[in-house]
């Protein structure tokens, strides 16, 4: 499997999360995403982006793309330094939030992408990598 | 500031939203339409989502809130234009809007506005007879 174009963007306020989305509606784009796909990866970019923006306290976006024979697919990583999750298995479940969300942000966006992992350890922020192939 | 424009035709409201929302922007429309509302005594709210490229869980909340406040202002509120890619979307990620009123454009979303509200207005004058 080979990866190519690795970028980063910023996530520090509500404006980078629109940017992130955008920049991950045109990477799912330009590998042929069907619209449906596209959808669903900037809709979970969207809760992860945001998860980092407001409880990780600020954070970045990183992303590559990937091509597994003639598989194409979209890796994106998503890193805060922020208090990190205490209690992860708490956090997956659906409807659980600490905030003023729906807490659908975690369990949501594992539903729309076809790969999902998450490091975190309280002090030690937080690192979401979601992939969707196309 | 940015804010998304509030038509009004009559005792209907109209919300047609064109941009790429950030939250805050989702939240003053939350509240410019809920005073709107109360201002003109509107008796029902249509929301366009059909340029919408995307609904995540902040501005789903956003539009089941808007449906239940206006609602608590006595106005009727239908969502039209969803886009099918986000509907599935929306439904996968854990998001079914329920008690949303919605149609598929805007003129089946203002016949059922109309009957919505004339029908809201004839069990007020049964409770007279």
């Amino acid at each position: 499997m080979s990866t190519s174009t690795t970028d980063v963007l910023p996530l520090r306020t509500e404006h980078d999360i629109v940017l992130a989305r955008q920049q991950v509606r045109r990477l799912t784009q330009a590998l042929g995403f069907g619209l449906v796909d596209q959808t669903k990866m900037v809709t979970a970019a969207s809760e992860l982006a945001r998860n980092a923006v407001i409880y990780g306290k600020g954070g970045v976006v990183r992303w590559e793309t990937l091509a597994d024979g003639a598989r194409r697919g979209l890796r994106l990583h998503f890193i805060d330094e922020g208090p990190g999750i205490p209690d992860l298995q708490q956090a997956m479940t659906d409807g659980w939030t600490s905030g003023t969300g729906m807490g659908l942000g975690l369990s949501g966006a594992k539903r729309l992408v076809n790969e999902f992992d998450i490091e975190t350890a309280p002090g030690r922020g937080t690192r979401v990598t979601v992939t969707r192939w196309k | 500031m940015d804010r998304i424009p509030i038509l009004r035709m009559g005792e209907y409201l109209l919300v047609t939203i064109q941009v790429d929302m950030h939250d805050q922007l989702a939240l003053t429309l939350q509240d410019d339409l809920t005073a709107a509302v109360q201002r003109v005594g509107a008796k029902g709210v249509l929301i366009d989502i059909s340029a919408l490229e995307m609904v995540d869980s902040f501005i789903g909340r956003m539009i089941a809130n808007l449906s239940r406040m206006s609602r608590i202002l006595d106005a009727r509120t239908v969502v039209v234009g969803m886009r099918p890619a986000v509907a599935i979307t929306l439904v996968e990620l854990g998001l079914s809007l329920a008690g949303v009123d919605t149609a598929l454009d805007v003129e089946r979303g203002m016949r059922r506005l109309r009957a919505s509200v004339e029908e809201s207005g004839a069990s007020i004058v049964d409770l007279d007879d």
